[in-house]
């Protein structure tokens, strides 16, 4: 089953209206945005800016409560399960914690796609997935299991599995958290190289601003559930907007507070 | 007013979840048998490897525990009944007494809860802890279905594994019991297993059985819909194992006595 042949230049991720509800709460308010091939796309914003969300909806683990979410050219808000899994067959994805299966050694988690997925044998798995490894550094590494592996290891790990398909779109959800800046500055390079030689669109979600200015093409800020803006280093850098100042600029905000809301919240006999 | 309308409101709440619960779990056991079935059709077989580890790791490896405990209460059976029955001076009647318990209830519903506790807790803590590390998202986005990798084939080992288990304990349980009874009936073990055969229906096997197919699926959607519901951390991961064990057990003895009442009427 085959995605539908789109031109080169179509965007790879189109995003329109899209919004997303935690039970009454409103989590992501009219998000619009594309990504094209070939790009490097950094997804910024604090906290509870609905960053992990909006990434949950890319990868179709949510589905939009209303607005689409278009991968590689399927509505996956609408799509069919063989529809879903040619598309996801050509995405790879980067958890946060790597999400490695911790019941398998790192070898048998990067063969796991291509068992599932193809009909290779054996040798030919086994060869592949070794050359994933070399690509991440890890190379001898395969027959450790995940929990004998450190922080930085567990990431390029879950980054050789999230490649052993050669995707056509590649996700990060926080590569450098919990990261030395060395081993930081080590992912960053990786995945400039992985854009560069194997032609990989990259969505990358994080709110570190120094690898975000490193390797990004286009910025996207997210705030409190809303597109602030998206476009270069160089325009994002030089924003009139406040909030995304504040960002860049590492400034704590104002918290305002009311003196008489602030003794009765001390001094009153129940919680409201 | 709010007095009066806050406990109805939560009453509401929970029966609200608790038929959401029901659902979810009809939905999973429809889920996991459309997957062993047909899953092939839409790119999601069920793998015969992984088919065949949990029906190591639920049926072999219980072998050992379910024995001690069937010859266990076989033995403890032997005693009770001939204890009760030397009363009446009817010993002998023990024979039949411990058949027809044994095949119709004790063997079912011991290996039913050793099973419970061994493997559905298990179900629920990988579960569980996989969902807490985001691999159940990690399969999702591979294209791999969380159901179809974790939950389709400890269904269908459940369903192979509890009722041979069932069988076996049943068995072993005779045995004990004329281990046992065997000195105060002065027969020998031999004697007291042929009476036993003899006595023997194939209904009261087949009631056991039946029994099993229930409780297999009862221990796999407890123990699979706990650990997907996982929320929290290893706090939740534990709270989820416990509620598996306690949830299967209750829902084992309920199931039992329903079966035992309509096929014995």
């Amino acid at each position: 089953m085959n995605v539908p042949a789109a031109n080169a230049t179509a965007p790879l991720i189109e995003v329109e209206k899209l919004e997303a509800w935690y039970g009454r709460r409103r989590i992501l308010q009219g998000v619009d945005f594309s990504v094209n091939p070939g790009e490097i796309r950094v997804i910024m914003g604090g906290s509870g800016s609905g960053k992990s969300t909006l990434l949950r909806h890319l990868l179709g683990l949510q589905k939009p409560r209303s607005g689409t979410v278009r991968l590689l050219g399927v509505d996956i808000g609408n799509a069919s399960e063989l529809e879903m899994l040619a598309v996801r067959r050509q995405i790879g994805v980067s958890f946060q914690g790597g999400a490695l299966l911790t019941s398998m050694s790192v070898g048998e988690n990067v063969c796991l796609p291509l068992r599932e997925h193809t009909k290779l044998d054996e040798n030919t798995i086994r060869i592949m997935s070794r050359l994933k490894l070399e690509v991440v550094n890890l190379g001898g590494f395969q027959d450790l299991m995940p929990s004998q592996l450190s922080g930085g290891m567990i990431k390029r790990a879950a980054l050789a599995r999230a490649i052993v398909m050669d995707p056509k779109l590649l996700f990060f959800d926080e590569p450098s958290a919990g990261l030395d800046p060395v081993v930081s500055a080590e992912l960053d390079e990786l995945i400039l190289r992985l854009r560069d030689a194997l032609r990989m669109t990259i969505v990358v979600v994080t709110h570190e601003l120094e690898s975000a200015f490193k390797i990004a093409d286009t910025i996207t800020v997210l705030d409190q559930g809303q597109i602030m803006m998206t476009g270069k280093i160089d325009d994002v850098r030089n924003t009139d907007n406040e909030r995304i100042q504040d960002l860049l600029n590492r400034r704590p905000r104002e918290i305002h507070v009311d003196a008489d809301a602030y003794l009765k919240r001390l001094t009153e006999e129940q919680a409201a | 007013m709010n007095a009066l309308t806050r406990p109805l409101a939560s009453i509401g709440r929970a029966t609200v979840s608790a038929v959401e619960g029901v659902g979810y779990a009809g939905m999973l056991l429809f889920e996991s048998l459309y997957f062993a079935a047909l899953g092939w059709r839409t790119g999601q077989p069920m793998r015969p490897r992984a088919l065949l580890e949990q029906m190591r790791q639920i049926g072999v490896d219980a072998l050992p525990i379910v024995t001690m405990m069937s010859l266990t209460i076989g033995v403890m059976l032997g005693i009770q009944f001939i204890a009760a029955l030397s009363d009446f001076g009817a010993q002998s009647q023990v024979v039949v007494a411990v058949a027809k318990s044994v095949t119709r209830e004790f063997g079912a519903l011991i290996t039913a809860i050793i099973v419970a506790g061994r493997s559905g807790s298990a179900l629920a803590a990988r579960i569980g802890s996989m969902n807490v590390s985001q691999e159940i998202d990690a399969l999702a986005s591979m294209g791999i279905e969380p159901v179809r990798y974790l939950a389709a084939p400890a269904l269908i080992a459940m369903l192979v594994m509890l009722p041979v288990l069932t069988m076996f304990a049943d068995t072993v349980a005779i045995v004990g019991a004329a281990l046992y009874s065997a000195s105060s009936l002065n027969v020998t073990p031999t004697a007291y297993i042929m009476e036993t055969l003899s006595l023997l229906s194939s209904g009261d096997l087949w009631q056991g059985i039946a029994k099993a197919f229930v409780f297999a699926t009862l221990i796999t959607l407890i123990g699979v819909t706990t650990g997907f519901a996982v929320t929290g951390g290893a706090e939740g991961v534990g709270r989820a194992t416990t509620r598996s064990v306690v949830l299967s057990i209750c829902y084992i003895i309920v199931a039992d006595m329903i079966f035992s009442f309509f096929l014995n009427r």
